[in-house]
């Protein structure tokens, strides 16, 4: 599966951590309706806050970004939701009306 | 994830080793498994239909804890048998779907690096390039040349791997009598029925860059839509 981004996403988690970075990995392991990005897509994400790859079309990245950061802290993972059923919806959520479930986890 | 195992899947990956990434979403606790591991049958089937489809797949909520199964395969490649004009475009097309492509034609006139900027060419004769490859699953070979003496001992070799893709440029009377060859050195009804031949899905092509459309759109369905 993984293309060349994919490969550079889970080489630029191993590389950040190696280099002294706290890190966490975000995958999305399920989608409902129109999303664009399947599942197995990834999203790294270092303490600073810079990040690479993606989960969405940039809809939710904001969002998962700041939970990440969180995750890195506490050092647990945790599974996020997004869709338009969301509570959270008024302010991040999919343009397109899917749904996007993603694992966030803390590269250890 | 353990830096660890991140290390041993971009390992895996690098030395096209297939390998799933097996993920308790509820406690995060992983596991890496390749072809043929699995606790149970339905994890063992998981983990084939996994690296066979190359689709992600999630256990059902009803069964407890969910595990979701990444499956990571070895890069896509597409062996093109014949340097001629269809593989021009077939080779570009095929290089931006994402394939590494090698061309393998023992006509050096035919191979010549000008022809092919950036693609692998390989000038040994069909069969012993072939071989050398070490094809897998993740393997498309098309033969373009029209010439037995080149496409048979190619399809030969492709027909003795799990290649998931095998297809032959040619009318449907030269692909009549290329099965009647293949049937004859000894290839069963069920390899016969492998090669995909006149290859390419029907959409009316007529220049080498369409018909190098039609070629990747059944590969790509081959692919995606088994």
């Amino acid at each position: 599966m993984p293309d060349q981004s994919e490969m550079d996403v889970l080489a630029a988690a191993r590389d950040w951590k190696a280099a002294g970075h706290s890190v966490a990995l975000a995958t999305v392991v399920k989608t409902w309706g129109s999303s664009p990005r399947p599942a197995g897509s990834h999203l790294v994400v270092r303490d600073d806050g810079s990040f690479l790859g993606s989960v969405s079309g940039g809809c939710v990245e904001g969002a998962v970004v700041e939970q990440a950061l969180g995750v890195m802290k506490a050092g647990l993972s945790t599974v996020l939701e997004f869709g338009v059923t969301n509570e959270q919806a008024w302010e991040v959520g999919l343009a397109c009306g899917g749904t996007v479930r993603i694992f966030v986890e803390p590269v250890q | 994830m353990k830096a660890e195992t991140l290390e041993r899947v971009l390992v895996d990956i690098e030395g096209r080793c297939p390998v799933v990434l097996a993920t308790n979403l509820e406690s995060g606790e992983q596991r890496l498994l390749h072809r043929g591991d699995g606790e149970t049958d339905r994890e063992h089937a998981d983990i084939e239909h996994a690296l066979r489809v190359d689709v992600c797949v999630t256990t059902d909520e009803e069964a407890g804890a969910q595990v979701f199964y990444q499956p990571f395969n070895p890069p896509l490649r597409m062996i093109l048998v014949g340097a001629v004009h269809i593989a021009q475009p077939l080779s570009a097309m095929a290089t931006l779907a994402g394939y590494e492509v090698t061309i393998v034609d023992p006509r050096e006139s035919f191979a010549a690096a000008d022809r092919f900027p950036g693609v692998a060419l390989n000038v040994g004769w069909p069969d012993a390039a072939l071989e050398s490859l070490g094809l897998d699953q993740r393997c498309a070979i098309v033969t373009l040349t029209h010439d037995p003496k080149l496409d048979d001992p190619a399809l030969h070799v492709a027909l003795r791997s799990d290649a998931f893709f095998i297809g032959c440029l040619g009318s449907r009377k030269t692909h009549a009598s290329r099965l009647r060859r293949l049937g004859k050195a000894g290839f069963s009804e069920a390899d016969l029925e492998r090669v995909k031949g006149p290859v390419g899905l029907p959409i009316g092509s007529r220049s080498p860059a369409e018909i190098a459309v039609s070629v990747l759109a059944q590969v790509t369905q081959t692919l995606r839509k088994p």
